[in-house]
């Protein structure tokens, strides 16, 4: 496993940040959030990078994907959490659209898949119910059988790009307690189905996000994705895939909030000097500076391992996560205090990746969870 | 087959054919090869017949050039060379400054006659060599360095004291830092120089440190003749040669910690350090009972993995043609710090084991833990403080103003 990237994905990387830099400002995501946008992004903007291949990026080229991996698409992604850009790679691209690619039948994928690689369309993925925490099968929606397929009732929350989507995959229990990890099954639910309901939630960092009922809703059997039952291997597969390109988005809003930062270390004066010259303040940079290549080395190796469906995925992945969880918090917590008084203002943008880094940190398992994931795998 | 793979099939054979059966077994992830000279004490007779075979071939130093009797093999080959070390569980025959510090030095700085005079002796472990930079008084501010080198003819006339000089006792020569010339900053007048131990000039005592055992020693030099020919470089351009010769030093004390544990294993393979943990702390569930100390070792397999992928990662960049830069400080400050957290932890696993010293009741593990976490403390001090690191980060690195 190389840990550089080749000349192929140099090219991607440069075109995404140049791409982002040009449409994608602060001041865009800015905008979005002053002009209270129910959708929470740019579904224009969201197409033109559809029409650069972004969305295709890890997915067959059977299905008009780029037939690339995750070691691609995480470039992307870090360009976009740059610039707080949030149009749903994370929900829609990396969580709907594996999921598909994963676990959906012939009829399924080609109905579907091809638009998410397109994207013309986005389908989200609903694991995450009231309580549930981290745990991923906390799931108490319920999945009984009719004679033509399924009623599935229950809530999700904080679906992620849920809002404008056109179908939401809701793991749903066929069997069992809440907390079990057999007797759940995924079904795929197309908007505007009787008994769904999709109400945006406003998190503190702003993003497209849902709570969806699920109020008897009617599915056929051939909604089903993965195996009957034992959706939770599907649920584990996707949320890796999941975790590794949020660590991505992680890693370019920490390097952006540390380089806002030491340009305002460079050019602001105090007592009559620029305060970067402060060891005090260059200490603290410098601790934040080796936070981040460490926390870009394991975003690199964990994508690389799921490409490569090497044994240890699962544990780089969660070591990608633990990492950027605190280095992200230390990047913009630090920023806030070097900042110091405008860096609490809402006019500076230092604030929206201190949201940003908590909310991350707080999606799919914070550091902590992620260490006692890692000793769980480590057998101890 | 691949010139890769032929190689690898030959290196193999030679050395299945060249290891003495004492050798084999000796783990090598503990750099327990042997440090040459002519004081060398050879654990094992097996050592001794190891390090002739392996200096002969010029494989105790194999990318260097065949012409000072080094292996002369491409990057590649090393590394199949290396892994095929391992795989037949051998020690490297020779470690040492010779072989990362001065020699890389040499081939970078030194004078045809330099080279051939030392390179074949490095490698055939024949020398063994100290490093004279710090002094006393000067810690960390290597560059207000005192030690006198005053030129008489052909020869420069030495006084002064270094501290800190690893080893000395035992090294045959020492490649040191002396001031020739006062006059302008203090980086310049500066001269890097090569003094051979058995003048009798030189004076070596060693230093007791709070772990009660030390490698290191207090080297005092009284009119030390040494000749002209002896410079590195250029007279007075000293701090050149120890600036890039600081680097392979960081990065030499990074990969000694950042090899240490937390590779990657097997799923669901135990580590060397949950397994100490299980053992010492007892298990509750298949878990280390305290959940905190389960805590801790996760967090710290977690950092060194973090560490040992950034340490490849600028090594893959290496290979691929891009020059190391300052960030070599991070990997000094990080590992170092990395392994000062490591010992920490193994004390508190060990609970009032580690509070042993010497003798009855405390297992040999135990009282090897503690004198290493006493010793550990000195890692963020040596070769240039965390503080002076991380001052090299945020000028060098970051830009940040003075």
């Amino acid at each position: 496993m190389q840990l550089i990237l080749d000349e192929d994905q140099q090219m991607i990387a440069q075109t995404a940040l140049d791409f982002v830099d040009e449409h994608s400002p602060v001041a865009r995501f800015r905008e979005l959030r002053d002009s209270g946008a129910e959708l929470g992004y740019s579904a224009d903007l969201y197409r033109e990078m559809a029409g650069l291949g972004w969305t295709g990026i890890p997915f067959d080229e059977k299905v008009g994907g780029a037939g690339m991996g995750f070691a691609e698409l995480v470039l992307i992604v870090e360009a976009l959490g740059r610039k707080l850009a949030p149009e749903p790679f994370l929900g829609g691209v990396t969580m709907g659209g594996s999921a598909l690619a994963l676990g959906g039948n012939e009829a399924l994928v080609s109905a579907w898949l091809p638009k998410v690689v397109d994207g013309s369309k986005v389908v989200a993925f609903a694991h995450q119910e009231k309580n549930s925490r981290y745990d991923a099968y906390a799931i108490a929606t319920r999945a009984e059988a009719t004679e033509g397929g399924y009623r599935l009732t229950g809530e999700k929350v904080q679906v992620l790009d849920a809002v404008g989507a056109d179908a939401v995959i809701v793991p749903a229990r066929v069997a069992g307690e809440s907390g079990d990890r057999d007797g759940i099954t995924l079904f795929l639910v197309e908007s505007g189905a009787s008994g769904l309901s999709v109400t945006r939630q406003t998190r503190v960092d702003h993003r497209n996000a849902a709570i969806v009922s699920l109020d008897g809703v009617e599915v056929t059997g051939a909604s089903v994705l993965g195996i009957e039952g034992q959706g939770a291997d599907l649920i584990d597969a996707v949320l890796d895939r999941a975790i590794c390109v949020l660590t991505a988005e992680m890693l370019g809003g920490m390097s952006e909030a540390f380089d806002l930062t030491v340009e305002y270390l460079k050019t602001r004066e105090q007592f009559g000097v620029k305060i970067g010259s402060f060891q005090g303040l260059q200490h603290r940079a410098a601790e934040v500076f080796c936070e981040i290549e460490l926390a870009r080395s394991c975003v690199m190796a964990a994508a690389r391992a799921l490409d490569a469906g090497a044994p240890d995925a699962t544990k780089l992945v969660s070591l990608a996560k633990a990492k950027c969880s605190d280095a992200y918090l230390l990047a913009a917590n630090e920023g806030v205090q070097i900042f110091a008084g405008v860096g609490m203002t809402d006019e500076y943008d230092i604030g929206f990746y201190l949201k940003r880094a908590r909310a991350a940190e707080l999606t799919f398992g914070d550091s902590a969870f992620h260490r006692n994931r890692w000793a769980e795998l480590g057998a101890y | 087959m691949s010139d890769l793979e032929a190689f690898r099939a030959e290196a193999r054979a030679w050395l299945d054919e060249n290891a003495p059966d004492g050798v084999r077994g000796m783990k090598a992830d503990e750099l327990n090869g042997v440090w040459g000279g002519k004081r060398c004490e050879f654990e094992h007779p097996d050592q001794k017949v190891w390090l002739e075979r392996m200096g002969a071939k010029g494989w105790t130093a194999p990318t260097w050039p065949a012409e000072y009797g080094g292996g002369g093999l491409s990057k590649e080959e090393a590394k199949v060379l290396s892994q095929e070390m391992k795989a037949l569980d051998l020690p490297p025959a020779l470690i040492g400054f010779g072989l990362t510090m001065i020699g890389p030095t040499l081939l970078r700085f030194g004078n045809e006659d330099q080279k051939q005079q030392h390179l074949p002796k490095i490698i055939r472990g024949e020398i063994r060599w100290c490093q004279g930079y710090s002094e006393p008084g000067a810690g960390s501010d290597l560059a207000s360095l005192q030690t006198k080198a005053e030129r008489d003819g052909d020869e420069f006339i030495i006084n002064g004291t270094k501290v800190w000089t690893s080893y000395a006792d035992q090294a045959d020569w020492i490649f040191a830092l002396v001031r020739n010339d006062n006059s302008g900053i203090k980086q310049e007048g500066i001269t890097f120089i090569l003094i051979d131990m058995d003048d009798p000039g030189v004076k070596v005592s060693p230093i007791l440190l709070i772990s009660g055992k030390s490698p290191f020693c207090e080297t005092h030099f009284t009119d030390v003749r040494v000749p002209v020919e002896n410079v590195i470089h250029e007279i007075g351009a000293g701090w050149t040669v120890a600036k890039a010769l600081l680097g392979h030093e960081r990065t030499m004390i990074a990969d000694t910690f950042g090899s240490s544990s937390g590779g990657t294993r097997k799923p669901g393979e135990r580590s060397f350090l949950s397994t100490l943990a299980v053992e010492r702390v007892g298990e509750r569930d298949g878990k280390i009972s305290d959940p905190v100390i389960r805590d801790d070792v996760a967090r710290m397999e977690m950092e060194t993995k973090a560490f040992g992928l950034t340490t490849q990662r600028t090594a893959d960049a290496a290979k691929a043609g891009h020059q190391p830069g300052p960030e070599s400080s991070m990997f000094k400050l990080y590992g170092t710090e990395l392994n000062k957290t490591r010992m920490e932890l193994m004390v508190r696993i060990l609970g009032p084991d580690a509070l042993g010293w010497e003798g009855d009741g405390f297992d040999e593990f135990a009282l090897d833990t503690t004198r290493d976490w006493l010793r550990s403390r000195g890692n963020s001090i040596e070769g240039g403080t965390s503080e002076v690191q991380l001052n090299v980060i945020a000028k060098r690195v970051l830009g940040l103003p003075a």
